[in-house]
């Protein structure tokens, strides 16, 4: 029996005529119930692995080598048939953005029930009163009340709440969490990634989650991959790593983390002699095997 | 987890569609003119006071309403054979409403259909689609339009078809715009992670986002097409010279301009009046219904 619920091996894309790489042989498992991190700074390639996971590649993008098997399934290999009933109902996602995430032109009862009457062929009525219990389940109040209000009336952090009950509406085994607080205030985000935890702990789901924020690793991260330019830079338990990091970029983007207990510290850029190193390194790399396509 | 239980505080209060649209001074004034224009339309036969085709050449030429010489039976005077000017305009608005409302869907619903299409899928259907329309805006509306009826023979269908031939490719262009930028919002990304076929993400959670806009194109190609109508019959393309057109009012006035000036006024106020109205009316539907704008 297999013991991950996600295997993510050697995985390789590029983009444009030139095939610049993307994502770098980038591996990594997840467990059932783990909460896995992905972090590193923008353009790092962590977007590019979840969009793989959820087979949204855009047209521009090509995978060039590398498995993703979710539950010994070669989801790369799927039929779409197959793939779309897999999405929303095993696999689901939490988007970054709350404001746009959400049809501006359709209540939220019609959006919260979509999966529920789509994948599991609820009726109105009955998915009706599961999404009320899920708002309920993310700290909603009044959720009759928001179920009858368009997007635009809700406030960011309701927005994000109601967009993480519909992606735990299906019970998925897999929540894939893209930066999920990044566009909302400081305050909700606490509240928020809070709910994400209880949530998971709740319905015993595994979780990618991808953010730029150590705090928000620390906080919430089971295991964490550490990326730059699309390559795996390190990757661990989350105490392991954050404690005694094992790759000099790791040590740097920690430093790099503004300390609000200690405001005299400044703020730390990362030097410019790791990324220097990194990026003669990975050239190097890039040089020494065949190009594809 | 007490305190992640915040209070929920939903934005304003929720104003249903219609209070939204009676609250907008635009939507009231223009659409109640046009709900006007339709209602003498319907009734013609019962409002209009005389028949619009009676004619009567020792009352010809008579001026309107309180003007010296003015007959108190014919309130818009008549033209030069004698015809009541009001009741020719009453029966006028039939033929401008009916090639309004008919031509300006058709047209919709074929551009529409296409530009779903063309701003969706892209690649080959929207190469084809863009050429197609690049080309059919290529030629001139008015001439293309003359000539069409020229071919299918004048009659109220020849017009009709005419206007939906030409300007299907209007709401082609928009719609197929505003598909592709809704298909970059995060909704549909969302949408398709929810395992949605893209036929049906087009159709639920794209096309309720171009309505607005469509609801406002089609109101403004209303507008259009009572323009169009008039300049048809003003050439004598519409509909037979016993029917009564504003177009073909405007080109019997034109002729006796001098002598009798209300006969080429009372259409040509009617006709600005009626593409003011739907333009007008195109403008407060396009704020009523914009889910962004809304308040």
């Amino acid at each position: 029996m297999n013991p991950y619920i996600l295997r993510v091996q050697n995985l390789t894309v590029t983009t444009g005529r030139r095939a610049h790489k993307v994502l770098r042989d980038v591996s990594f498992d997840l467990s059932p119930g783990e909460v896995h991190g992905l972090v590193g700074e923008s353009g790092a390639g962590k977007s590019t692995i979840i969009k793989v996971v959820l087979g949204i590649l855009p047209r521009a993008m090509k995978m060039a080598s590398g498995h993703v098997e979710f539950e010994g399934r070669d989801l790369l290999r799927l039929p779409s048939a197959q793939l779309r009933a897999l999405l929303g109902t095993e696999i689901a996602l939490i988007p970054q953005d709350p404001l746009t995430a959400l049809n501006p032109g359709r209540r939220i009862d019609a959006q919260l029930t979509d999966g529920l009457r789509l994948q599991r062929g609820l009726s109105w009525h009955d998915a009706e009163a599961k999404a009320l219990a899920l708002l309920d389940e993310v700290h909603i109040r009044d959720p009759k009340r928001v179920m009858r209000c368009y997007p635009h009336e809700l406030s960011g952090g309701m927005r994000q709440r109601v967009l993480i009950a519909a992606a735990f509406a299906l019970d998925p085994k897999l929540v894939v969490a893209d930066e999920p607080t990044t566009a909302l205030d400081v305050t909700v985000q606490k509240q928020i990634l809070r709910l994400i935890r209880g949530m998971q702990e709740r319905h015993k789901t595994a979780v990618i989650f991808v953010t730029h924020d150590l705090g928000v690793v620390a906080q919430i991260c089971d295991t964490t991959t550490v990326l730059y330019m699309g390559k795996v830079m390190e990757q661990g338990p989350t105490d392991r790593l954050l404690s005694s990091p094992g790759h000099p970029y790791t040590t740097a983007l920690i430093a790099a983390n503004p300390r609000y207990d200690q405001p005299e510290m400044g703020l730390e850029p990362i030097p410019g002699a790791i990324i220097d190193a990194l990026r003669a390194e990975i050239a190097a790399a890039d040089q020494a095997e065949p190009r594809h396509g | 987890m007490a305190e992640a239980s915040t209070t929920v505080e939903v934005r304003g209060e929720t104003m249903s569609l219609g209070a939204r649209l009676l609250s907008d001074r635009k939507v009231v004034v223009a659409g109640g003119f046009i709900l006007f224009l339709v209602i003498l339309a319907i009734f013609a036969p019962l409002i209009a006071p005389m028949d619009p085709l009676a004619q009567d050449l020792l009352s010809a030429e008579l001026p309107p309403h309180g003007f010296a010489s003015a007959d108190p039976q014919f309130f818009l005077g008549t033209d030069d054979l004698g015809r009541d000017v009001l009741s020719r305009l009453i029966f006028g608005a039939r033929i401008a409403l009916t090639v309004a409302f008919v031509a300006a869907s058709l047209a919709a619903v074929l551009g529409t259909i296409l530009g779903l299409a063309a701003g969706w899928y892209g690649r080959w259907v929207d190469v084809v689609v863009s050429r197609f329309v690049d080309i059919w805006m290529a030629f001139p509306a008015v001439l293309l339009s003359i000539l069409l009826v020229a071919i299918l023979g004048s009659g109220l269908l020849s017009v009709i078809a005419a206007i939906v031939v030409i300007d299907w490719t209007r709401f082609c262009r928009v719609v197929r715009a505003e598909t592709m930028a809704q298909a970059h919002m995060d909704y549909v990304t969302a949408a398709r992670t929810i395992g949605f076929k893209r036929s049906v993400i087009l159709f639920r959670e794209i096309l309720p986002n171009v309505v607005p806009v469509l609801i406002a194109l089609l109101t403004l190609e209303m507008g259009i097409a009572v323009i169009v109508e008039a300049i048809l019959s003003f050439v004598g393309l519409s509909v037979s010279s016993d029917t009564p057109t504003w177009g073909g009012m405007i080109a019997q006035g034109r002729q006796i301009a001098h002598e009798a000036w209300w006969v080429l006024t009372a259409p040509l106020v009617a006709l600005c009046a009626t593409v003011i109205a739907f333009n007008q009316l195109g403008d407060g539907l396009t704020r009523a219904l914009d889910p962004v704008l809304r308040r």
